[in-house]
């Protein structure tokens, strides 16, 4: 049986991606270009492990 | 929510289907450089294929730089809601179409988004419905650690039953996308009050600007356009035209042309700036930055749509919404699961935990 998480490592990992994801929504504000490069990286970093997660799971199990 | 979510999305790609579905006259090919048509040109040529209607706005077009709209209403003093746009050239000032949307497929999804039909009342109730939504997604954050506590970030229990895999499915997703959710529909809310953002500028700044022509009535004959423009760019250095009110409509005085200009950058793109032109004289009256409260809802209009860093941001904006929608159905199940069996979902899964441990184990 697996000890209780606390708080913070329930939270850092949300954390570090709401971090990213505010840097996107900004970044492509800010300018044309290079902006636009960093806001679809980090926007598609929630994307990517959501599919991530999902499929590796049931990989392993199956 | 799940509304909002559904029709949101083609919304999202509203240019692209228009374009699809149906034709447009394009405008004139041109030269880099050629000049732009002379405004009072262009405008006597709308106003020609408009007979009965008045001129209320003259638009640039932010997506294609050759073409202009001219906005008509039946009277100066008709609700712009229901006008009709004209398409113009903007090099040769001719007239390429003037398009009835209200039948379109977009034209139905954007008043379903936006107020179901029902005009203001309908968008202060989706309003409440993203208030809600905000509210949802705060309290998910909170219930989020306390059914993640015996798991690893990420986890996905794809073997166990239909109620404990859609847990995980809906924590996984809702805490990935938590920033983005929350930017979207709290920004959503701030579009639905624009109405009212329009009416506090009305009668606080612009009253301001223009509180001693307050008794001129609408002026017979009005100045050039062409040079009302001229003499707003010149008053504003580094910023292009973006669309220009003419007197008597919401967006200006009775006597005033209005000249709204905007910056380079994605975000001044969007913080539109006025130039007040005096429509019996043609002279500057004045020219002010927005107050915050219209600034806030320039800045939550991209932030909303997604429309402002290319097509692969349309793209991802799209891929999210799915996934929003995953996070509402999945919300929605287990709530109705819980409800049905009077337990709460936690405490269901560690039924089934407790029934499959010993079989585990055996």
């Amino acid at each position: 049986m697996q000890n209780h998480k606390t708080l913070w490592q329930i939270f850092a990992a949300p954390i570090l991606i709401g971090v990213l994801s505010s840097i996107g929504l900004i970044a492509a504000l800010v300018g044309d270009g290079w902006w636009d490069g960093i806001s679809w990286l980090t926007l598609a970093l929630p994307v990517l492990l959501y599919f991530f997660f999902v499929l590796r799971r049931r990989r392993v199990n199956s | 929510m799940l509304l909002l979510c559904i029709t949101g999305l083609p919304l999202i790609f509203h240019h692209e289907i228009d374009d699809l579905l149906h034709a447009e006259v394009k405008p004139a090919e041109v030269a880099p450089g050629t000049p732009m048509a002379d405004l009072d040109k262009l405008l006597a040529n709308a106003m020609a294929k408009s007979p009965g209607q008045v001129p209320h706005f003259l638009i640039w077009d932010r997506d294609d730089p050759n073409a202009m709209f001219v906005s008509v209403g039946p009277t100066i003093t008709a609700n712009p809601v229901n006008n009709r746009l004209v398409r113009m050239d903007a090099h040769t000032g001719d007239y390429l179409d003037s398009p009835d949307v209200t039948g379109r497929f977009t034209y139905i999804m954007l008043k379903l988004h936006t107020d179901m039909f029902a005009g203001l009342p309908g968008k202060l109730f989706l309003g409440l419905m993203g208030i809600l939504f905000c509210v949802a997604i705060i309290s998910g954050i909170v219930v989020y650690a306390p059914s993640m506590r015996k798991l690893d970030f990420g986890s996905y229990r794809s073997h166990r039953p239909r109620i404990v895999r859609w847990l995980d499915v809906h924590n996984l997703a809702g805490i990935l996308l938590v920033m983005w959710t929350v930017v979207v529909g709290f920004t959503g809310v701030i579009n639905t009050w624009a109405d009212l953002v329009l009416k506090m500028w009305q009668f606080g700044q612009l009253a301001e600007m223009t509180a001693q022509y307050k008794d001129r009535e609408v002026p017979t004959k009005l100045t050039s356009l062409n040079s009302a423009v001229e003499v707003a760019a010149h008053a504003v250095p580094g910023m292009t035209p973006s669309f220009v009110a003419f007197p008597g409509t919401i967006f200006t005085s009775k006597s005033h042309y209005a000249v709204f200009l905007r910056g380079e950058t994605p975000v001044t793109s969007r913080l539109l700036k006025p130039a007040l032109i005096d429509a019996e004289t043609g002279k500057l009256t004045d020219s002010r930055d927005m107050p915050w409260y219209v600034s806030t809802l320039f800045i939550s209009q991209p932030l909303h749509f997604g429309d402002y860093g290319g097509m692969p941001l349309k793209i991802l904006w799209a891929i999210l919404d799915v996934l929003t929608i995953i996070v509402l159905g999945t919300g929605v199940y287990l709530w109705l699961r819980r409800r049905k069996t009077g337990v709460s979902t936690v405490r269901a899964i560690a039924q089934t935990s407790a029934v499959e441990a010993p079989l585990a184990s055996s």
